[in-house]
């Protein structure tokens, strides 16, 4: 038993391994070419940095690093993806709760008309949104861009959410009520602890989509330098005809580095056995 | 266009300027203000930090401070913000075309106000001021300048083979075709540039039909009142498929004229042996030549001639471009900002640091012969004509620089690329 | 840099402090309220704030977006279903949907899902696993600006004799081939497009497959091996139907994001050399040409796509509650 599970376990390594290396050549193309002289980096493979002379450079980091703004813009990064990480999961886990567990009519019918907004192109809302902000006076605040990333977001974190919550077992709820937990209670004390691996990827995700995201910014935000996220600075290291572009290797991980530290702290939610004993049989 | 398209004679304008300068204060004159202005340009890297050392005297002088955006989708987030109701104070306009377009809905001040226009009349070419009017209003103004049409080559390599730099279209082919049958060739052309890939392709044509059927055809043709397929542009068309269409002419034939990015193109002149020995692109590839090739020197590894006659009644015509400024907001920090920017002291910080020409005549110093040149043959041209594509309408613009992949990739349908056009040019312009 | 503490702080607990204060208190409110009232109530609250959201951000837009659609490029004359007519003709547009169906709804889903489940149910049983996500999910990390220059490292071209600098045609021309330009033949430069999207989306689908994974009962696994039943069996009889919903969630919304796929073939093709999809095509309308009738009827294009696939939802809804 033991030794045919070691040996059945070899195309699994192999699979994995293989896959994994194959997704991580950009990455490590990349990576080399962050610490290779700018000239070099368009004009020779990265491959050839490991023959002789080795030729490797900081200079792409430095140029990076020096850039005027680069702290402030991390900070404003901050200031804008927390609050739009945190409100939508909030909002969407609401809803998703009433979506999964309440009865109320057109349930559905407007549960899949949340899902199907996914598909409504950003650039369509953007003038309209834009006009409504000019006249509440919230263009150039960070609390557009919450609110924006909120909306865009919603979508996508109720569709999934209420997946994972509409899995949860009946009797779960059953055993609650007959336990005389009100709403708030079942919410809060059953539903969201059971729901952290969703939880988990939902806020992964939603980091993301928020730290990466440049439209939303220069829109509703604007790209001037008090305010200006990480991605506006980023992207401004390239001049208008695309020249320097050597730089965004090194800005590629710079910026790539909190989102990454994120998931590997929020890794560890996606473990086996939550729902173990809550269960019957 | 008219005849006021054609630059005057600059010593004319220099004694005119002085005797202006003279009279008057002028608004350019600017105390202490304070407050901010927000411009959006589309400018990043070495592009922003020179835009920003050429504001800093004036953030200094006024103690008005400059926010700065960048973003290399100007069109969209420019389009949008205007649209939404919040521009920026004041703004670089993609081009004259959609200048135009916010022109005739309002949305941009006339400078006519703003600017000390006699002053503006003599300092910049009258080819300039025009190219930013519409409807006889200054509704936008040129802060920096390119040629277009220069043909790079490597002096060393040229001296070494025994070629000379050709005076005619006939002896520029005749070159080629010698540089060909000599086993190497003799064009290196990139066309990639991210989503305005082909446009280094609509330089080339502007500089044949400009050369070929002159001055008028071509200004009926970014106006659209010439079609795509009349002779004449297509003659065009064909005079460039001598070299594009003839894989012994580029270097790695279609697949690397499409593929390649257009500022990596030249390259190959610097290796050794030299892949190619021509390379037709604007004064900016300078910049480009010495960042990827550090050991080259300006001048001694690379020079450039102008993209020769073709028909000797058009003689002297040369090309070129430059970037647009608008005004969104009227207010005292953007108008003080606004006639700073039309300085030549303002203007001569950028040009000093490299990679800009100054539409102003009055900046006289550049950092070196081939800059100084390339001014030179911008401000003094015969025959002036701002970038043709540049001109046109966004949708006519955009259907060119993809006539100019299709046409690479394909010169055999010639007639049904220029069809497709004659149906955007009766689409676009309204 | 010290004085934005108090900042970032504030945008950390003030949306906090006011979403938890907005469901106690809107519950203490219902519990004032009489029994009967209470359940036909409650929904409304916790919806409510959703509702507003994708009300103003997304279902507002839309309408009007539908409206537009009917108007002129300036949005000043109604025009019938003229764009309608004017997108249905053009044959980019017939390319775009071509695209977007075959290449992007069809490949790029099942490669994104496929590989995502693989890489999921396979890391979940090897002691790296950890490691494993890490790397396939890092591309999600990266932003498309940086993710054009990353793929120029391995798509790039140079002629036949010229050393290459992409990693694909080093290897080609290392095994005595001819180097090609993918990016710029049609049609397989759609398939290198979507591989750049894959490479960045399959984190996406191994993440949250993943987590689905986590909550099967490992009771049910083990009784299962010790009925005998190989570990093909205990995925296609257990796993399989157990992370049917998710792989549903997944897989809606890749197609989703294949029907709108928009950034990788923004930056690395524009949509040239037939690889044009339906979100560039309404880009190009929108700003280049400015015609914002016929950029509302493309985007009203990309809304009725999705018809189907909520149909497919409606039914799998369907089983999920009448199962619980």
């Amino acid at each position: 038993m033991k030794l045919s599970g070691r040996f059945g376990q070899l195309p699994v390594h192999v699979t994995i391994i293989t896959v994994v290396l194959i997704w991580t050549i950009p990455t490590i193309a990349t990576i080399v070419n962050s610490f290779r002289p700018p000239a070099l980096v368009g004009t020779t493979g990265w491959w050839t940095a490991f023959a002789p002379p080795f030729a490797f450079s900081l200079e792409n980091y430095e140029r990076v690093l020096t850039t005027n703004n680069m702290g402030t813009s991390f900070l404003n990064s901050l200031t804008i993806v927390i609050p739009a990480t945190l409100i939508p999961i909030a909002v969407a886990a609401f809803a998703a709760y009433a979506f999964a567990w309440m009865n109320f009519p057109l349930r559905n019918t407007l549960f899949l008309m949340v899902v199907g907004l996914i598909v409504v192109p950003l650039q369509v809302t953007l003038v309209p949104v834009l006009q409504a902000y000019q006249n509440l006076g919230l263009t150039g605040t960070f609390v557009a861009v919450w609110l924006a990333h909120t909306g865009y977001g919603l979508p996508f974190a109720i569709y999934l959410l209420r997946n994972f919550f509409g899995a949860l077992p009946r009797d779960l709820f059953e055993a609650a009520a007959i336990d005389g937990a009100g709403m708030l209670t079942t919410f809060f004390r059953l539903v969201l602890p059971l729901s952290v691996p969703a939880l988990a990827s939902l806020t992964i995700f939603q980091f993301l989509w928020v730290w990466n995201d440049l439209l939303v910014a220069l829109i509703f935000l604007g790209g001037s330098p008090d305010v200006a996220p990480l991605t506006v600075t980023v992207s401004n290291l390239v001049n208008s005809l695309g020249q320097d572009w050597q730089r965004l290797t090194a800005a590629a991980f710079i910026s790539t580095a909190l989102p990454l530290v994120v998931f590997l702290s929020l890794q560890r939610y996606f473990v086996r056995g939550i729902l173990a004993g809550s269960v019957k049989g | 266009m008219n005849r006021s398209f054609f630059a005057r004679p600059v010593a004319a304008l220099i004694v005119l300027a002085l005797a202006i300068s003279a009279c008057g204060p002028s608004p350019r004159a600017t105390g202490s203000i304070g407050g901010s202005v927000s411009v959006l340009a589309t400018w990043g890297g070495a592009e922003q930090e020179s835009f920003l050392a050429m504001v800093k005297p004036f953030e200094d002088k006024t103690g008005v401070k400059v926010q700065y955006e960048g973003t290399r989708d100007l069109n969209a987030i420019l389009t949008t913000r205007v649209q939404g109701g919040n521009p920026p104070d004041v703004a670089g306009l993609p081009g004259p075309g959609q200048m135009a377009q916010f022109a005739t809905q309002g949305k941009l001040i006339d400078l006519g106000s703003v600017l000390d226009m006699n002053a503006m009349r003599d300092e910049y070419p009258e080819s300039f001021l025009k190219l930013a009017q519409v409807d006889g209003k200054q509704v936008g103004i040129f802060i920096k300048a390119a040629l277009k049409g220069p043909i790079w080559y490597n002096p060393k390599q040229f001296q070494a083979k025994g070629y000379a730099v050709p005076k005619t279209w006939d002896e520029l082919i005749t070159l080629s075709k010698r540089i060909a049958d000599s086993g190497t060739t003799p064009w290196c052309i990139g066309f990639e540039s991210a989503a305005a890939s082909g446009w280094p392709g609509t330089d080339w044509l502007e500089d044949i039909v400009l050369r070929q059927s002159g001055p008028d055809v071509y200004d009926q043709w970014w106006q659209g009142t010439k079609k795509w397929t009349s002779p004449e542009i297509k003659k065009a068309w064909e005079t460039w498929g001598t070299i594009i269409a003839d894989p012994k002419m580029v270097l790695g034939g279609k697949s690397a004229m499409l593929a390649t990015a257009f500022g990596d193109s030249g390259n190959p002149m610097f290796t050794n042996p030299p892949r190619c020995f021509l390379h037709h692109q604007a004064s900016f590839i300078t910049d480009f030549f010495t960042k990827a090739n550090p050991s080259i020197k300006s001048g001694e590894d690379f020079n450039f001639f102008m993209t020769p006659d073709i028909d000797s009644r058009y003689s002297g015509a040369v090309t070129g471009a430059g970037d647009l400024f608008g005004m969104f907001k009227d207010t005292p920090q953007s108008r003080a900002l606004m006639n700073y920017l039309t300085t030549p002291e303002a203007q001569a910080i950028w040009v000093k640091r490299g990679g800009a020409l100054s539409p102003n005549k009055k900046v006289t110093e550049y950092p070196d012969q081939i800059s100084s040149d390339s001014a030179k043959a911008l401000t003094t041209a015969k025959v002036f004509r701002f970038d043709a594509s540049d001109l046109m309408p966004e949708a006519m613009n955009a259907a060119f620089w993809k006539a100019v992949l299709d046409y690479t990739n394909d010169p055999t349908k010639l007639d049904s690329i220029l069809t497709t056009l004659d149906q955007v040019q009766a689409s676009s312009y309204k | 840099m010290i004085d934005r503490v108090p900042q970032v702080a504030a945008a950390l607990l003030l949306p906090a402090a006011a979403l938890l204060g907005y469901i106690f208190v809107a519950e203490w409110l219902l519990q004032r309220l009489p029994e009967g009232a209470r359940p036909r109530l409650r929904p409304w609250i916790w919806i409510g704030p959703a509702l507003a959201f994708v009300g103003f951000f997304l279902i507002a837009p839309a309408i009007q977006t539908i409206f537009l659609s009917l108007m002129d490029a300036t949005s000043t004359n109604f025009v019938g279903g003229d764009n309608y007519v004017a997108i249905l003709t053009d044959p980019n547009v017939h390319a775009a949907i071509r695209n977007n169906l075959l290449w992007w709804i069809v490949f790029f889903t099942s490669f994104v899902l496929i590989n995502g489940l693989a890489i999921a149910v396979l890391a979940d049983r090897v002691r790296y696993e950890g490691l494993a996500k890490s790397l396939i999910f890092l591309p999600q990390a990266i932003s498309f600006v940086a993710a054009g220059t990353i793929w120029k490292f391995i798509y790039s071209y140079q002629p036949p004799g010229v050393e290459q600098t992409g990693t694909l045609n080093a290897l080609v021309v290392f095994f005595g081939g001819e180097p090609q330009p993918w990016l710029t033949q049609s049609p397989t430069n759609n398939l290198f497009l979507i591989v750049v999207a894959v490479w960045a989306w399959c984190g996406f689908a191994t993440v949250i497959l993943s987590a689905a994974l986590k909550g099967v009962p490992v009771e049910l696994l083990e009784a299962a091996r010790l009925d005998g039943a190989s570990e093909m069996m205990v995925f296609r009889r257990i796993v399989f139907p157990l992370l049917l919903p998710t792989i549903t969630v997944v897989a809606t919304t890749l197609v989703i994001f294949a029907l709108k796929a928009f950034d990788v073939v923004y930056v690395m093709t524009n949509g040239n050399f037939d690889t044009e999809v339906l979100a560039n095509r309404m880009y190009k309308e929108m700003f280049t040409v400015r015609n914002y009738g016929r950029a509302s009827a493309v985007a009203v294009l990309l809304l009725a796509g999705i018809v189907p696939v909520l149909v497919f939802n409606v039914r799998r809804l369907r089983e999920q509650e009448a199962i619980r």
